[in-house]
C-alpha cells in the first residue's frame, strides 16, 4: 500500500488546493498517469502517481486546500490484497517534505467558492473565455463532471451571467467570493477589482493570507495576487540570504544565427528552431562544464547535481511567471531540446504543467528577450545557487578581425551564489556559453 | 483563397495560439506581434498553425512579411491562388 500525497511542485510552495480527482476508487493506475489536478499560488498543475496499482480511498475532497505531504489518497498497489480504507489522515500530521515551512497552514481550508462544479482549468479557461458561468452548465462527465464540449455547446451570456472583469474573477475565485453576491459599480453594472476588495477588506484574502505576516505591511497596500504573493515571499528570502554578485559578457551570435537559418530553410515550420532553443542547450552544456553553478545550496553547503535540470522562466499572460525544467537539457538533442520546450511552455501558460516537470530545477534560465530589454539581472531562485539572464538578439557593431560590422549579439549575465562560488568561475561559465555557441553545429 | 477569406482564417489561428488575444481589436496594419506580446515560440506556433491550415511552406525568410493582418493577408491570398 502506498500514500498518494500533496507533492511539493516548487521550493516556495508550502501547501496545494486539489482541484480535481481525475481517478476514483478501483481505478487500475500506472507509474506516471495524471490522477489529479492540483493549484498552487503560482499555477495549476497536473500530479502523476509514483506507483503502480488500484486506488482506494480518495482523502481529500476538490476544492480543498492542504499542506505539501498531506496524505490525499490511497493506493494498494499489485502484490498487496486491497486494504482496508483507513481514516482520513489529520492532515497537519504529517508535513514531511515541507522545506524549513515556518508558515503555519491551516489544515482543510476550502479555497472555492460556493458550487461544486468540478472543472479542469482548460474547461474554466474556455468558460471564461466563452463567457460561460460554469455554475449554469450541467455537467456530463463522470461524477457530474463538466467537460469540455458541455461548455462548447453551453449558450453563452446565459441568464445566470454575472457581468466582471477578468480580475475581478480571479480575485474572487481565489478568496472564496460568490461574485453574485456582489454589486457592480462598473460599466453596466460590471463587478470590478475594487468591488471584490471591498468586499474582501474585512478578513484578509484567505489565499494571500499565510503571506501576510512576511511581507512588509503598509497602509496603501494592495492585496496581492496570490502569484505575486508566493513570488514576493521566495524573492524576498532570495534577497535577504543570498549574497548574490553580477557578471554580464556580450556574446556574438553570427555563427549561430547563419547555422541555425540554414537549417531551418528547408525544414517544415514543426522543425524549425528558435535562438531560444540553442541559447538553453548552451547554458544547460556549461552547465556541466562548469558544475560549481549547477545544483543547490543546502544546510550551509553546496550540494552539485549530477543531471542538468534548466529551469525556464515562463512570463505567463496576465502576470506572474513559472519556472519549469527542462530535465537532461544538456544531452537532449536540439530538436528534441526544441519540442520540450515548445510543449513546456504552451502547458506551462495553459495551467496544465506535469509535476515532474515543475520539481527542483538545477539552474534557471530567465529570457526577456523577445520583450526587448537588453540586460537582464535576474535574482536566484533559491535553493538554487545562479540564475542565467538573456536578453533579447540585437543587431550591434562588433570588431572582427581588425575590422568593424554588425552582428547578431545577445548579451549573457550570470547571478551568482557568493557563498558557493566566485566571480573567476562564473566568468568561466559564460566563457562557456560563448564558446558553444561558435560552434553551433556541436552543440 | 480571397483575401477577406484568408483574413478572417488568420484571425481564427491568431485567437487560437495566444489564448486570450481579441484580433478583433487589431488594426489592420500594426504589428500584432508586439501588440499581443508574442515572443518567439508564440510566434513559431502562429506560423505553424497557419502553415498547417493554408498549406504553405512559410520559409522564415518570409516572417517579416507576416507580423501585420494585411501582411499575413496579402501574402496568404497571393500564395494559396496560385494553386
Amino acid at each position: 500500500m502506498a500514500d498518494f500525497t500533496m507533492p511539493s511542485l516548487g521550493a516556495d510552495m508550502d501547501e496545494g488546493t486539489l482541484v480535481e480527482w481525475l481517478v476514483g476508487p478501483g481505478d487500475t493506475v500506472t507509474k506516471g498517469d495524471v490522477v489529479a489536478v492540483v493549484e498552487t499560488a503560482k499555477s495549476t498543475i497536473e500530479v502523476e502517481c509514483f506507483d503502480s496499482g488500484t486506488v482506494g480511498a480518495l482523502l481529500v475532497d476538490p476544492g480543498t486546500t492542504v499542506p505539501v505531504g498531506t496524505r490525499m489518497a490511497v493506493i494498494n498497489t499489485e502484490t498487496e490484497p486491497p486494504a482496508a480504507v483507513p481514516a482520513p489522515a489529520t492532515p497537519s500530521a504529517k508535513q514531511p517534505t515541507a522545506p524549513a515551512s515556518e508558515l503555519q497552514a491551516v489544515p482543510g481550508r476550502t479555497t472555492t467558492g460556493g458550487g461544486d462544479t468540478v472543472s479542469t482549468p482548460l474547461v474554466r479557461h474556455l468558460a471564461e473565455r466563452k463567457g460561460i458561468d460554469l455554475s449554469s452548465v450541467h455537467g456530463s462527465g463522470k461524477g457530474g463532471r463538466i467537460t469540455r464540449s458541455d461548455v462548447e455547446h453551453a449558450p453563452a451570456d446565459g441568464p445566470h451571467r454575472v457581468k466582471a472583469s477578468p480580475l475581478a474573477r480571479r480575485m474572487a475565485q481565489s478568496s472564496g467570493i460568490d461574485l453574485s453576491a456582489l454589486r457592480g459599480t462598473g460599466q453596466g453594472g460590471t463587478i470590478r477589482a475594487d468591488d471584490v476588495r471591498a468586499a474582501t477588506a474585512g478578513p484578509p484574502a484567505r489565499t494571500v493570507e499565510s503571506h501576510a505576516q512576511a511581507r512588509p505591511s503598509s497602509a496603501t497596500a494592495e492585496p496581492a495576487y496570490p502569484a505575486r504573493a508566493a513570488i514576493a515571499a521566495l524573492m524576498s528570502r532570495a534577497n535577504r540570504e543570498i549574497p548574490h554578485y553580477y557578471l554580464s559578457t556580450k556574446i556574438d551570435l553570427a555563427a549561430a544565427m547563419a547555422w541555425m537559418r540554414d537549417r531551418n530553410a528547408d525544414r517544415p515550420v514543426a522543425e524549425r528552431l528558435v535562438p531560444a532553443a540553442l541559447l538553453l542547450k548552451s547554458v544547460a552544456l556549461a552547465a556541466r562544464q562548469v558544475p560549481e553553478l549547477n545544483g543547490y545550496w543546502k544546510d550551509e553547503a553546496f550540494v552539485p547535481s549530477h543531471t542538468v535540470r534548466l529551469g525556464v522562466a515562463v512570463s505567463l499572460r496576465g502576470g506572474g511567471l513559472v519556472a519549469p525544467a527542462l530535465t537532461d537539457a544538456d544531452t537532449m538533442p536540439l530538436p528534441e531540446l526544441m519540442a520540450t520546450l515548445k510543449g513546456l511552455v504552451s502547458r506551462a501558460r495553459g495551467g496544465r504543467l506535469r509535476a515532474s516537470e515543475t520539481a527542483d530545477p538545477t539552474l534557471t534560465v530567465t529570457n526577456l528577450g523577445d520583450q526587448g530589454v537588453e540586460t537582464v539581472f535576474g535574482v536566484i531562485y533559491p535553493p538554487q545557487v545562479a540564475l542565467v539572464g538573456l536578453g533579447r538578439v540585437i543587431e550591434q557593431p562588433v570588431a572582427v578581425n581588425g575590422m568593424l560590422t554588425v552582428h547578431p549579439t545577445v548579451t549573457a549575465t550570470l547571478s551568482a551564489d557568493h557563498r558557493a562560488s566566485d566571480g573567476a568561475t562564473g566568468a568561466r561559465f559564460l566563457t562557456s556559453i560563448d564558446r558553444l555557441l561558435q560552434r553551433p553545429e556541436e552543440l | 483563397m480571397n483575401r477577406d477569406e484568408a483574413l478572417v482564417l488568420i484571425k481564427n489561428v491568431l485567437t487560437d495560439v495566444v489564448p486570450g488575444a481579441d484580433a478583433a481589436v487589431l488594426s489592420q496594419d500594426e504589428n500584432f506581434r508586439d501588440h499581443l506580446e508574442m515572443d518567439s515560440l508564440d510566434f513559431l506556433n502562429f506560423i505553424e498553425a497557419l502553415s498547417e491550415r493554408t498549406g504553405l511552406a512559410l520559409p522564415e525568410t518570409d516572417y517579416p512579411a507576416l507580423n501585420t493582418l494585411d501582411g499575413c493577408a496579402d501574402y496568404v491570398a497571393s500564395r494559396s491562388s496560385v494553386e
